[in-house]
Order: C-alpha cells, then structure tokens, then sequence
C-alpha cells in the first residue's frame, strides 16, 4: 500500500489493472444481461418489470459503497496524508454521483409501474437523494478551492461530516416506515430472492463493480497527470524571462 | 402487466449504458487531453524536479 503511495508506481500498476477489470466488467455484464433477458423469470407480482431491479439494486450498493470510499480516501487524507487519499477521493465523487443519479431515475422508473408515482418523499428516498446531494457539494467544493491539497483537506472534512447519511441510506427501511421495500439481499437471516434471481443480480453486480474500480483507477490517473501539468505549468511560468519593458515588481 | 411496462424497463437500461458511455468517454478524452499537455510542456523543456536529477 504505502509502495502505491508514489504516484510513478501507482501509474504502471493502473496502466496493467484498468484493462483488466474494464474486460472483468464488461465480461461479467455481458453474462448478467444474458440471465437476466433470457434466463431469470418474471416475478409473480411484479412480471417483468423485476428486471429494472438488475440495474436499480447495483447502482445504488455502488452510489454507497463509493461514499464509504471516500470517507475512507478522507481518513487517510487528514490522519495519514497518504499523498493518493485525495486524489482516490476527488476521482471517485463524479463517480459516486452518477450511480446514484441512476440509482434515483431507475428508482423513480420501477416506482411509476409499481407504486403509481414517481416519487415519494420516503426515508429511503429522501436520504438517497441528500447522498446525491452531497456528491454534488464534493464536486463544488473540489472546484472552488486551486490549491489541490487546501481542497483536499476541506473536502475530507466535508465527506467525513457526511458520512453520517450512509448508515441513514442503509437502514432507514429499518427505521422508518418508508414505501421503499426493507432490505433483501444483505440482512440477517439470509437474502429472501429466489437464487434464479438472486445469481444474475450478484453477478450484475460484480459487473458494475468490476467496472467502476476501472473507472475509479482511470479517474486517479487523470488527476495525477492533472496536478503534474499544473506543477509543469507553474514551473515554466517562473522560468520564462519577463518581457522587456515590463514594469518591475516593487516589493514592500 | 409486462408489455405495458417495457419502455420503464427499456429507459432503465439505456440510462445505465448512458452512464457508462459517459463515464468511460469521460476518462479516454480527460487521459488524452492531459497526456497532450504534458507532452508539449515537456517540449517546452518543463521538467520535474525528480526527473531533472
């Protein structure tokens, strides 16, 4: 891990791991779609409208498990400064953000059919979209502040102070009445899906995830070439000779 | 109950390959453009402090 923490390294060991989990994802993906379409049967109450679930459920485990990432990203930034923890963090928040728009529009789409209205204002609903929110506040406040690792630290302390909505997400079914449905896979006493459904889900799943660490990796590339075209760029700016006739800088 | 619902069913999934289209052009066009501007900074004779020792 701390090897990692020289970006040189961690550059050569994304270059050989995006491919990889990029074709795991789409690999897996690709076998989940084939179960779902033509191998999982319909509900016996919802018919097929049970398969937005293959796209709703793993979207929003991701939308969560993401936030955690970056709780995670933001320990290490303020108690470690692991010289990676911030950018980990700054490339998974546009990430984050778009799992759970998903999460939330293919929500609202098995909601319409399903409970006759887009939208309610439910625990579950509502802490999710505040989690959609908060990614939304990540991304502003990455944007706000030049200096990479002022942000960083301002950042961590914001997604820190927001973490405390994930266990909310998690079990607000559990604490409130909410229409949402209470937990199915993940809970005590075992998942209640039948496993002809519950095998293209985890498998779906593990596609989405298996694609968002590519994403993620791609993403911590980006930022690391970033902050070094802005080091360069900052360094050729103080090497190139002022033009003649420039008024000279007074100094107090 | 099923037919009616296929354009929910339809949106859900092309929303999802929307999203990762997105993100994964994103991150091809984002790796291009700051792998180019290295390159012509380092044209320029830009150097890190690492690499010029």
């Amino acid at each position: 891990m701390l090897r990692y923490a020289n970006p040189t390294l961690f550059l050569d060991l994304a270059r050989r791991l995006i491919p990889a989990f990029a074709g795991l994802g789409a690999l897996a993906i690709a076998v989940g779609l084939y179960l779902v379409f033509f191998v999982a049967p319909a509900d016996y109450q919802q018919g097929e409208t049970v398969k937005i679930m293959y796209v709703h459920v793993p979207a929003a485990w991701l939308g969560m498990a993401c936030y955690s990432l970056m709780a995670l990203s933001a320990v290490g930034t303020l108690v470690w400064r692991h010289p990676l923890a911030d950018v980990s963090q700054k490339a998974a928040a546009p990430l984050g953000a778009a799992f759970t728009l998903l999460c939330l529009v293919t929500g609202s789409l098995w909601g319409k059919p399903m409970w006759g209205t887009w939208w309610v204002w439910d625990a579950r609903l509502t802490s999710v979209l505040v989690l959609f929110l908060m990614y939304c506040g990540v991304m502003a406040l990455w944007n706000a502040i030049e200096d990479p690792g002022r942000a960083g630290r301002a950042v961590a302390i914001l997604t820190l102070v927001g973490s405390v909505n994930i266990p909310i997400v998690k079990f607000s079914v559990d604490w409130w009445n909410t229409l949402h449905q209470p937990a199915s896979v993940f809970r005590m006493g075992g998942s209640t899906i039948d496993a002809s459904m519950l095998w293209p889900l985890l498998i779906m799943a593990g596609g989405f995830t298996s694609a968002f660490v590519a994403l993620h990796l791609a993403g911590m590339r980006n930022e690391i070439l970033r902050r070094r075209v802005r080091t360069l760029g900052l360094l050729a700016a103080q090497r190139e000779p002022e033009p003649a006739g420039a008024p000279a800088l007074e100094h107090p | 109950m099923g037919a009616s619902h296929t354009g929910f069913i339809l949106a859900s999934y092309l929303m999802a390959a929307a999203v990762f289209v997105g993100l994964t052009v994103r991150a091809v066009l984002e790796h291009r453009a700051q792998k180019a501007q290295l390159a012509r900074l380092e044209q320029r004779g830009a150097r890190r402090r690492s690499e010029a020792a």
